[in-house]
């Protein structure tokens, strides 16, 4: 069947399987490979997108229900060759191993710090329960939510290279 | 596979007229699991997460009328006076589960697991039901709820919401699980003060083929509190030993069976201590509000 739906700005089409889950759409269909295919059963956030505004398992949507919507992925994050501060942070506080988890993740930090601009860290570990790493064990991870949180709210200035 | 995209709940209601195995997906999160392992290959799928009339609720005198299509996201934010409702959406999955997910997934997948049953069994809610032509019935949560995975929906029915005469005195939602988050309940419990009707009810999740009450228990728990004075004064504490016995009378009301998540020996410990916990709370904030 025939989906459209805008992503990440510009309107497109595809023809999928029924079946066929947002995720597939994204990446087999629209060649966006920036979201990850893990799990397929919303356990590891890898797949994270934004659907109208809000965060969720991109596999865990039929890719019909997404038909008239809003799509942003991760590739909207990066803007004319500069990466978002969220990612930039990532690679200098060391949080990126292999990388199959970073796309899902940088997703749920810009969703989380578009909310809470200042999270506590009890409040970061909750917003990113769904979202599993197989190799940094986190706290890279954690220490990349601090440091993108300060630079984007101006705590930061100066330290910067 | 057909996919059906209604726009309005009469839509959606015509669709399921005409084509009763039409699989309704609302959040997707259990459907599309399915779908995605191939465990379900529906002929027809159709679509209820854009139908406003399931993505609302109100209150209808006294009662609180509570639409399938509100997200546990937006439980948390939108019912956070119905503490035990809120706490239950809270626990629910990842975020990114929980925007998605909704309470009429959870009824409609009627897991023995599902968070919000126990609440709405302690509630004694009601799941609101519609047929095509405005043909609505409303069947108590113990006559919907069948077994494991069972429910009494029609197939040309929809999930229309669920609804629960409002009460008031406190109540808290509590889960076991291997983790505090993601995690399937390996026991569940929600426990509600009726202070009006000088009653406690107690529903437990996990330990059963469907979400069980308490009824034993409960009686136990509301004569203790008339025989403390604590109906009436809700300084007048309940003994330790009363406690206690009230935690191991609703762990008598468990039926656990053995598998991954747990043993039916731990669960029914876990019923106990989750039973005499939700009640210390409960008799505190009696003394708070009190
Ligand atoms: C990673 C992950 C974590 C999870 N964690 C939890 C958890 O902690 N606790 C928990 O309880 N559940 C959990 N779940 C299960 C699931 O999220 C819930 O059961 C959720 O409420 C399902 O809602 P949904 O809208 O996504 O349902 P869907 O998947 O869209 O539908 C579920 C079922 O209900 C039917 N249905 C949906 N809406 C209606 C309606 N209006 N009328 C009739 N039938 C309807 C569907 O046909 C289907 O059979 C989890 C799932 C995942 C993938
Ligand atoms: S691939 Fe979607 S959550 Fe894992
Ligand atoms: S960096 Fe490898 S899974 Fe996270």
């Amino acid at each position: 069947m025939r989906v459209r739906l805008n992503v990440n700005g510009a309107w497109r089409q595809a023809d999928v399987w029924p079946g066929a889950s947002l995720l597939a759409l994204l990446r087999d269909s629209l060649g966006l490979v920036g979201s990850k295919n893990a799990c397929e059963q919303g356990e590891c956030g890898s797949c994270s997108v934004w659907l109208d505004g809000e965060l969720v398992c991109a596999c865990l949507v039929l890719a019909a229900q997404a038909d008239g919507c809003t799509v942003h992925t991760v590739e909207s994050l990066a803007q004319g060759g500069r990466l978002h501060p969220v990612q930039e942070a990532f690679l200098d506080a060391g949080a990126v191993q292999c990388g199959f988890c970073t796309p899902g993740l940088v997703v749920a930090v810009v969703d989380l710090l578009r909310r809470d601009p200042s999270p506590s860290e009890e409040t970061v570990r909750e917003a990113l329960a769904g979202n599993l790493c197989r190799c940094t064990g986190y706290q890279k991870i954690l220490d990349a939510v601090r440091l993108a949180a300060e630079r984007m709210t101006g705590g930061d200035r100066g330290s910067r290279a | 596979m057909d996919v059906y995209l209604p726009r309005t709940l009469a839509e959606a209601l015509e669709v399921k007229a005409r084509r009763p195995e039409a699989v309704p997906i609302a959040g997707g999160t259990d459907v599309m699991v399915a779908i995605n392992f191939h465990r379900l290959r529906p002929d027809a799928v159709v679509d209820l997460s854009r139908l406003p009339e399931l993505r609302q609720w109100r209150e209808e005198d006294g009662a609180v009328f509570v639409g399938a299509g509100m997200t546990y996201a937006r439980l948390v934010r939108e019912l956070s006076w119905c503490v035990p409702l809120a706490q239950a959406a809270r626990t629910v999955g990842s975020p990114q589960i929980r925007n998605r997910g909704t309470l009429g997934g959870n009824v409609g997948t009627a897991s023995p697991a599902g968070d919000t049953l126990p609440v709405l069994a302690a509630h004694d809610a009601e799941v609101v039901l519609g047929r095509a032509g405005g043909r609505v019935r409303a069947l108590p949560w113990d006559q919907f709820f069948l077994g494991p995975k069972q429910t009494a929906l029609a197939p040309d029915e929809l999930v229309l919401g669920v609804r629960w005469r409002r009460l008031r005195g406190p109540g808290s939602f509590l889960k076991v699980g291997t983790r505090n988050a993601m995690v399937i309940a390996v026991a569940s419990l929600c426990l509600v003060v009726d202070e009006v009707g000088r009653a406690v009810r107690v529903a437990l999740g996990s330990v059963g083929p469907t979400v069980l009450r308490a009824p034993e228990a409960e009686r136990f728990a509301a004569e203790q509190m008339q025989r403390a004075g604590a109906w009436d004064d809700p300084r007048a504490a309940l003994s330790d030993a009363v406690v206690e016995e009230f935690g191991e009378r609703v762990a008598a009301a468990a039926r656990p069976i053995d598998d991954v998540r747990g043993s039916a020996a731990y669960r029914r410990h876990a019923c106990a201590v989750l039973a005499r916990r939700a009640l210390r709370w409960a008799l505190g904030d009696r003394r708070l509000a009190g």
